[in-house]
């Protein structure tokens, strides 16, 4: 995710300070990784360098925290660029569980058993997700609910893959 | 083992065959009370079969299975109707609703095949409908409402009964994500409301997390989590 992109479309509703946008992403974002302050010190820096967001007010006793940010109107066409622009989809070609199953076959261990193990453990995190999914709210829902599609698609190759095994064992080992 | 922990299912070596194809090759699994476990496995693997001899509509060829302690197979064929009566509740992919009925006549229907009169088994349907939110087509025939609102009925006609144990096949095949976790939440909030176990014939991955733990059958092999452990 694009840090800066989103504290500068957090900017958009009116000009924060630091700390402010930090409470702000950590409850909308954050989630499981609150952003630390330094992060959003350097990259309100950044920004700052670029012209897309200016100084809007210090408070009196210096130092960052007292900064009070607001966005320009490049910074405003920035924000509109981003989101206009689709996210590269990701292909994930070179697959740790690929390489493992081609390596278990290769050295005349279990790709049937590492395939099972896998799909339980992809199913104890669904299961947690599910979990959270069920008491949280909304933007947990929709969180949770990308995490589980993902997750999803995991599974189903796995499911694909185990039903391929004795072709794929007769392929890495000819 | 206290009682809440004894099996409520056990399946032991049960083999099926329909002509030379063997549906089931060897199947073990235990159900505990109030559990809800996903039966998993790819289509044709012989989850449905299972289910089936699991709740007394199919006779296994070879094989045990206890329900309470008791051999299924040792009954005879009214005293297992009597029990998928009496403990099990149903639901399947296509809702298989009575269409000539309405919604709260079909949710009233197995409290009425089994003695209830009109007026308590309607009460006790009305009831339903509304814990699964479709309180408003109460009076609708299931050809007047969508598929997720017809698998909700399902889901009470299946726990209306108070069963021990719901056995649902596929339950959200035919839905979207959306209204296919819509029952699925539903179903299992209401099984751990009422304490009966749930066996979940899925193939769907995010239907499954639903459930408390996966058996998973391939080839008509099932491979039981619990068993293995």
């Amino acid at each position: 995710m694009s840090i800066g992109h989103t504290l500068l479309g957090l900017l958009e509703s009116g000009p924060r300070h630091g700390y402010d946008l930090k409470r702000t992403f950590d409850e909308r974002f954050g989630h499981d990784r609150p952003l630390a302050y330094g992060q959003v010190y350097s990259t309100m820096a950044r920004l700052l360098k670029s012209g897309l967001v200016e100084v809007d007010g210090i408070e009196p006793g210096g130092g960052p925290e007292r900064k009070r940010y607001a966005i320009t109107d490049a910074g405003i066409t920035d924000v509109a660029t981003w989101l206009a622009q689709p996210e590269k989809p990701e292909p994930y070609l070179q697959t740790t569980l690929y390489t493992k199953v081609v390596l278990a076959l290769l050295t005349g261990r279990s790709a049937a058993d590492l395939l099972d193990s896998q799909r339980a453990e992809h199913l104890r995190l669904m299961r947690e997700l599910t979990r959270r999914k069920r008491d949280g709210d909304l933007a947990d829902q929709l969180i949770c609910d990308h995490a589980l599609f993902h997750l999803e698609a995991d599974l189903r190759w796995l499911e694909l893959t185990a039903a391929r095994l004795d072709q794929l064992a007769a392929e890495v080992t000819r | 083992m206290t009682a809440a922990t004894e099996p409520l299912l056990l399946a032991t070596a049960v083999r099926k065959a329909y002509g030379p194809t063997a549906a089931l090759d060897g199947a073990d699994l235990t159900i505990r009370a109030g559990e809800v476990v996903a039966v998993m496995g790819p289509s044709g693997s012989g989850k449905s079969t299972l289910l089936h001899c699991l709740a007394g509509i199919v006779r296994p060829d070879s094989g045990e299975i206890q329900y309470r302690g008791r051999e299924l197979s040792a009954m005879s064929d009214g005293e297992r109707s009597a029990l998928r009566r009496s403990d099990f509740g149903f639901v399947f992919q296509f809702g298989q609703l009575v269409p000539e009925l309405t919604c709260l006549e079909n949710v009233a229907m197995p409290l009425r095949l089994s003695g209830t009169k009109r007026r308590p088994a309607e009460r006790q349907a009305a009831e339903w409908l509304e814990r699964l939110e479709v309180a408003d087509i109460s009076g609708k025939r299931p050809g007047e409402i969508s598929g997720g609102q017809g698998q909700r009925v399902a889901v009470a006609r299946a726990l209306v009964g108070d069963p021990r144990v719901v056995f649902a096949d596929e339950p959200t095949g035919a839905l979207d994500s959306f209204n296919g976790e819509r029952v699925m939440r539903l179903l299992t909030d209401a099984a751990n409301d009422t304490g009966a176990a749930v066996v979940l014939v899925t193939h769907e991955a995010r239907v499954a997390a639903y459930s408390d733990r996966e058996i998973v059958v391939r080839d008509g092999k099932s491979r039981d989590t619990e068993r293995v452990s």
